[in-house]
C-alpha cells in the first residue's frame, strides 16, 4: 500500500510538471509577459504537488506504528505490566493479527488482535484520504498562484537551495550518528564497569563474562579484571609505533627523493607505483602478513635461536608500516614541493650541496607539514583493523616484545562483535566503549594534524 | 690533501649517501610491491585450474531402480548415489570396504549429481557405459598441482598411500585432466574447497557498491555544490567543513559500529545484507566524494560563472547549467576512486554480519550475502590447504576489479576533463 501511495505521488508530480508548463504557455498566448521560463511554472506546480504530500506521508509512516501500539496497549495499562511484558503482548498481538501466531490464544489477545486489525485498516484508509486531500489542496493553491502569474523562479530556486543545504548536513548527521550510536552503549557500559577499572586495569579478558543463563543473577565479581583496557592501548600504540618505524624513514626518504632528486621519468613511474600500495585493500595486507611475513619472520627467528610467535606484533606492524608509506611519501612530497624555490636558490648560492640544502633549509621549513602528515599516518595506523585481526594475536597480552603477539583496540572490537551480538551485555557494550575511545583518539589526532597542515599551507601561500 | 679538500670530499660523500638512501627507500617500497604481487599470483593462479577424474560409469537400470522404459522425469527423480558409489568402487575391483570408502573420498561429495547431470544431457546413455568427468577432491587436486609433498609419512598426509596408488594408475591411463575452473566463478561459497566459488561474493559486492553509489553520489554532489557555490561564510558552514575533513579520517571500523548500533539495532534493517553494507559504506565514502567534487568545482575558472551571470542567468542556473557539468569529470573520477576504496573495505562489513556463511547467490540487496574482501577474510581463516590458493585467486579478482575501477577513473579524468590554462 505504501508503495502505491509513493508511486502515485511521484507520478502526479511528473504530470503536474507538464501541466504547469502548459499553463505557462497558455498564459503566454494571451500576450501576458511571463515572470519566468515556462519550465519553472512546471517545477513550481510539481514541487507543490508532491513535496507536502510526501512529507506528510513520511511522517505518518514513521509515527503510525507507535500510535497504533499505544492505542492497543491502553487496554492493558491498568493491569500493572512491565514495559517488556507489554512489548511481548504487543508482538503476540501483531503476529496473531497477521495469522503467524502459534502459541496459546487467550480472549484478551483475540480482542487486541481484532483491535489492532481495526486500527490498521482505519490508519491506511485515513492515510490515503489525508495524503490525497493534501495533494489536491496544495496543487490547487499552487495552480491558483501560477494562474495569477506570480513569480515562480525564486521559490523554486529557494527550494533547491534548501535541498542543497540539507544534503550538506549529511556530514554532520553522520558524525552525530557515530556519536549517538557509541555514546549510549558506552554510558551503559560505564554504569556497570567503573571508569577507573577500564582505564587502569591491566587485564582484558571479556570472554570471562560469558553467561549461559541470561536471567541468572549477575555476579559483579565476574566483571573484575575482565575489562582493563591498558593492554589494548599498549598493544595499539606499540603496533602503531612499529608501523611508524617502518613508514617514517622509508616514506619520508622516498618523498624527499621524488621531489628533489628524481628525474621526470622516474617520478612519472615511481610515484603511481608507490601509490598502488595505498590502494591495496587492508584485508589483502592482512592475508600477506599472516601467510608470508609471519612464517618468514618465524623462520629467521628460529635460525637465530629466538622464540618468535607466528602471529607477532612485528609482522603486523611491519606490514602496516608498508601500507602507510604512500600516505607519508605523497603528503611530504607535496609539502616539500610547496617550499618556495627562493629558499633553495639562496642555499645553493651559499655553496651548499643538495643534501645540505634539504637537511638544513627545506626540511626545517617543511617540518610542520611533515609532522602533520606523520600524525595522519599514526591515526591511520591506530584505526587499522584487518591487518591486526589476521596477523597479530587476538589475546590481549601486555608485552613490549615485538616477537610476541599482542592485540589492539580495533581487533578486540571485531573479536567481540563478530557473529551474533546481544545488546545489553557488557561485552557488547565494551566494544562500543572501545569504539568511542578509538573515535576520540583519532579525532584529536586528526584535528591537530589538519590544523598543523593548514597553518603551514597558509604560511607559504 | 689539504684540510679543505678532505672536508669537501666528505661533504660530497655525504651527498652521495643521502641520495642513495632515497633510492634505497623507493627501491624497498617497490621491492615489497613486487614480492607481494608475485606471491599472490604464484599461489593464486592454480586456483583457476580444476582437476577432474575421468571415471567409467555404467548406467545400470537396476542400480537406479528404474523400470523398462523410464521417462525423463523418472531419470530426474532417480537416486544416483548407489550407482556413483559403485562406479568409484569399480576403479579397483579388489578393494576392501575401507578402501572403497577411500575411493569415494577421491572425488567431491557432489559426484552423484555430476553423474546424474551427465545422463540427463544424453539420455541415450542409459544401460551403456560412458566416461564421466568428476571433480576431484580438494586433497587430490592439491596433489595434482604439486602443493602436497608426497614423500612424507602417510600419517601426516591427507591423502593415503592407497589413494595415491589409484591416483597414479589414473594418471598413467591419462584419466586425470585439468580444465579451466568455471565453477570458481559460478558457484557460491562452500565448505569444500574444490567446490567453493566467488559468485555470491562478487554479486554481493556488486549490490553493496551499487547501494553505496546510489546513496552517496547524489548527497555528496549536492553537498559539495552547496558548500562550494552557495554557502555563506559563517559558523555553520565552517563547522560542516571541519566535520567533513574529520569524517574522511575516521577509522572504518567506527562506521561499522555506526551501522550496527543505528541501522541494525534501531532501524531493524535485515542483518548480513548488502543493503546495510551499502548504507554503511556510503556514509564512509561520502566525505571522499564531497572533497573530490569540491576540488573539481573549485577548478572551474570564475570566468565561466561571470559569463553566465552576465548573460542574465541566476546563480542557480549558472551553477546547474555551467559549473556543475564542467566539474562532472573530476567528480566522477573521485567517486569511482571512493567506490574502489569502499569495495576493498572489510571491517565495517564484518561488524554488520556479512561474515555469515552464505552458500546461495543473492538475488537482491535485501538477501544475505558475502562480499569479496570478506570472502578473502573468511577463506584466509580456514585451515584447509585448498583454500590458500582460493584466497589468492579471490584477491586476484578483487585487485582486478580495483585496477579496472582506477583505470576507469583515469580515463574519465583525462578524456573528458576540460583543461583550463
Amino acid at each position: 500500500m505504501n508503495l502505491i501511495i509513493f508511486t502515485t505521488i511521484l507520478l502526479l508530480g511528473f504530470t503536474t510538471y507538464y501541466f504547469g508548463r502548459k499553463k505557462a504557455l497558455l498564459i503566454q498566448n494571451t500576450n501576458t509577459r511571463l515572470t519566468a521560463l515556462p519550465k519553472f511554472y512546471g517545477y513550481y506546480l510539481a514541487i507543490w504537488c508532491s513535496i507536502p504530500a510526501f512529507i506528510i506521508f513520511a511522517l505518518w509512516s514513521i509515527f503510525e506504528p507507535t500510535i497504533v501500539k499505544l492505542l492497543v496497549l491502553t487496554d492493558y495499562s491498568n493491569q500493572g505490566y512491565q514495559s517488556d511484558e507489554l512489548n511481548l503482548i504487543y508482538e503476540k498481538t501483531k503476529s496473531l493479527a497477521r495469522g503467524f501466531y502459534s502459541g496459546e490464544v487467550t480472549v484478551f489477545l483475540e480482542d487486541s488482535a481484532a483491535k489492532y486489525q481495526n486500527l490498521k485498516s482505519i490508519a491506511i484508509n485515513s492515510k490515503v484520504v489525508v495524503v490525497l486531500s493534501i495533494i489536491i489542496a496544495s496543487t490547487l493553491f499552487a495552480y491558483k498562484k501560477i494562474s495569477n502569474n506570480t513569480r515562480t523562479r525564486e521559490p523554486v530556486e529557494k527550494f533547491l537551495n534548501a535541498i542543497l543545504f540539507t544534503s550538506s548536513l549529511a556530514a554532520i548527521l553522520t558524525t552525530l550518528g557515530i556519536v549517538f550510536s557509541l555514546i549510549f552503549e558506552t554510558i551503559r557500559f560505564f554504569s556497570v564497569i567503573p571508569v577507573f577499572d577500564f582505564i587502569f586495569g591491566t587485564h582484558w579478558y571479556p570472554a570471562k563474562t560469558f553467561v549461559r543463563d541470561a536471567s541468572a543473577e549477575i555476579d559483579p565479581e565476574m566483571y573484575k579484571d575482565a575489562f582493563g583496557s591498558v593492554p589494548l592501548f599498549a598493544g595499539t600504540f606499540f603496533i602503531a609505533f612499529i608501523a611508524m618505524c617502518v613508514a617514517i624513514p622509508i616514506g619520508l626518504l622516498s618523498g624527499i627523493y621524488l621531489s628533489e632528486y628524481a628525474s621526470k621519468n622516474v617520478r612519472k613511474y615511481a610515484k603511481p607505483l608507490i601509490e598502488i600500495l595505498a590502494g591495496i585493500p587492508t584485508v589483502v595486507y592482512g592475508f600477506f602478513a599472516a601467510l608470508t611475513v609471519g612464517p618468514f619472520l618465524r623462520e629467521i627467528g628460529i635460525n637465530l635461536g629466538l622464540e618468535v610467535s607466528s602471529e607477532s606484533a612485528l609482522a603486523a606492524g611491519g606490514v602496516m608500516g608498508i601500507m602507510i608509506i604512500p600516505f607519508i611519501s605523497s603528503l611530504s612530497d607535496d609539502v616539500i614541493t610547496s617550499v618556495p624555490q627562493s629558499l633553495r636558490d639562496g642555499s645553493y648560492a651559499m655553496g651548499a650541496t643538495k643534501s645540505e640544502t634539504i637537511k638544513k633549509v627545506i626540511f626545517p621549513a617543511a617540518l610542520p607539514g611533515i609532522v602533520g602528515s606523520i600524525l595522519l599516518g599514526v591515526s591511520r595506523a591506530i584505526g587499522e583493523t584487518m591487518i591486526v585481526v589476521m596477523a597479530s594475536g587476538l589475546a590481549a597480552n601486555l608485552t613490549f616484545n615485538p616477537l610476541e603477539s599482542t592485540s589492539t583496540i580495533t581487533a578486540q572490537i571485531v573479536v567481540i562483535l563478530i557473529g551474533d551480538q546481544q545488546f545489553g551485555d557488557p561485552k557488547t557494550q565494551a566494544a562500543f566503549a572501545l569504539g568511542m575511545t578509538l573515535f576520540l583518539v583519532t579525532l584529536c589526532l586528526n584535528v591537530f594534524a589538519l590544523k598543523i597542515v593548514k597553518t603551514y599551507r597558509e604560511k607559504y601561500d | 690533501m689539504t684540510k679543505k679538500e678532505i672536508l669537501l670530499k666528505k661533504r660530497y660523500n655525504s651527498e652521495k649517501r643521502f641520495k642513495l638512501y632515497g633510492q634505497f627507500a623507493i627501491g624497498f617500497a617497490l621491492l615489497f610491491l613486487f614480492i607481494f604481487l608475485f606471491k599472490i599470483f604464484s599461489t593464486g593462479f592454480t586456483a583457476f585450474q580444476k582437476t577432474l577424474l575421468k571415471v567409467d560409469v555404467t548406467y545400470d537400470k537396476e542400480l537406479l531402480y528404474l523400470d523398462e522404459n523410464p521417462t525423463l522425469e523418472d531419470l530426474k527423480d532417480a537416486d544416483y548415489y548407489e550407482l556413483a558409489l559403485k562406479s568409484m568402487a569399480d576403479l579397483d575391483p579388489n578393494a576392501t570396504e575401507e578402501q572403497q570408502n577411500q575411493l569415494k573420498r577421491m572425488v567431491s561429495y557432489i559426484f552423484d549429481t555430476e553423474i546424474k547431470n551427465h545422463l540427463l544431457k544424453n539420455p541415450d546413455l542409459l544401460g551403456q557405459t560412458s566416461s564421466v568427468l568428476l571433480t576431484a577432491s580438494d586433497d587430490l587436486d592439491q596433489v595434482y598441482k604439486g602443493n602436497f609433498p608426497r614423500d612424507i609419512p602417510e600419517k601426516q598426509r591427507r591423502v593415503s598411500d592407497y589413494q595415491l596408488k589409484i591416483y597414479d594408475q589414473l594418471v598413467d591411463d591419462g584419466k586425470v585432466i585439468s580444465n579451466f575452473n568455471f565453477s570458481f566463478f559460478t558457484r557460491a561459497d562452500s565448505r569444500e574447497a574444490e567446490l567453493a566459488g566467488i559468485a555470491s561474493a562478487v554479486v554481493g559486492s556488486f549490490f553493496t557498491i551499487l547501494v553505496c553509489l546510489v546513496i552517496s553520489f547524489p548527497v555528496a554532489v549536492l553537498a559539495a555544490i552547496y558548500l562550494e557555490e552557495f554557502a555563506p561564510k559563517n559558523r555553520i558552514t565552517d563547522f560542516i567543513e571541519v566535520n567533513i575533513n574529520n569524517l574522511a579520517a575516521v577509522p572504518s571500523i567506527v562506521f561499522g559500529l555506526l551501522g550496527l548500533g543505528v541501522l541494525l539495532a534501531i532501524f531493524h534493517l535485515p542483518r548480513s545484507t548488502s543493503l546495510v553494507g551499502g548504507i554503511t559504506l556510503s556514509l564512509m565514502t561520502l566525505p571522499t566524494i564531497i572533497i573530490a567534487a569540491r576540488a573539481s568545482l573549485k577548478a572551474v575558472p570564475p570566468s565561466i560563472r561571470e559569463a553566465a551571470l552576465a548573460m542574465g542567468a541566476s546563480k542557480m542556473q549558472t551553477t546547474m547549467h555551467h559549473t556543475v557539468p564542467l566539474s562532472m569529470p573530476g567528480t566522477l573520477s573521485g567517486t569511482i576512486i571512493g567506490l574502489a576504496q569502499a569495495l576493498g573495505e572489510t571491517a565495517p562489513l564484518i561488524l554488520i554480519g556479512m561474515v555469515a556463511f552464505i552458500n546461495t547467490i543473492p538475488m537482491s540487496p535485501m538477501d544475505p550475502s558475502a562480499s569479496l574482501p570478506v570472502q578473502v577474510y573468511l577463506w584466509a581463516e580456514s585451515a584447509e590447504r585448498g583454500f590458500v590458493e582460493k584466497v589468492s585467486a579471490c584477491i586476484m579478482v578483487l585487485l582486478g576489479f580495483l585496477i579496472l575501477m582506477n583505470l576507469l577513473a583515469q580515463i574519465v579524468r583525462h578524456k573528458f576533463e576540460t583543461k583550463w590554462s
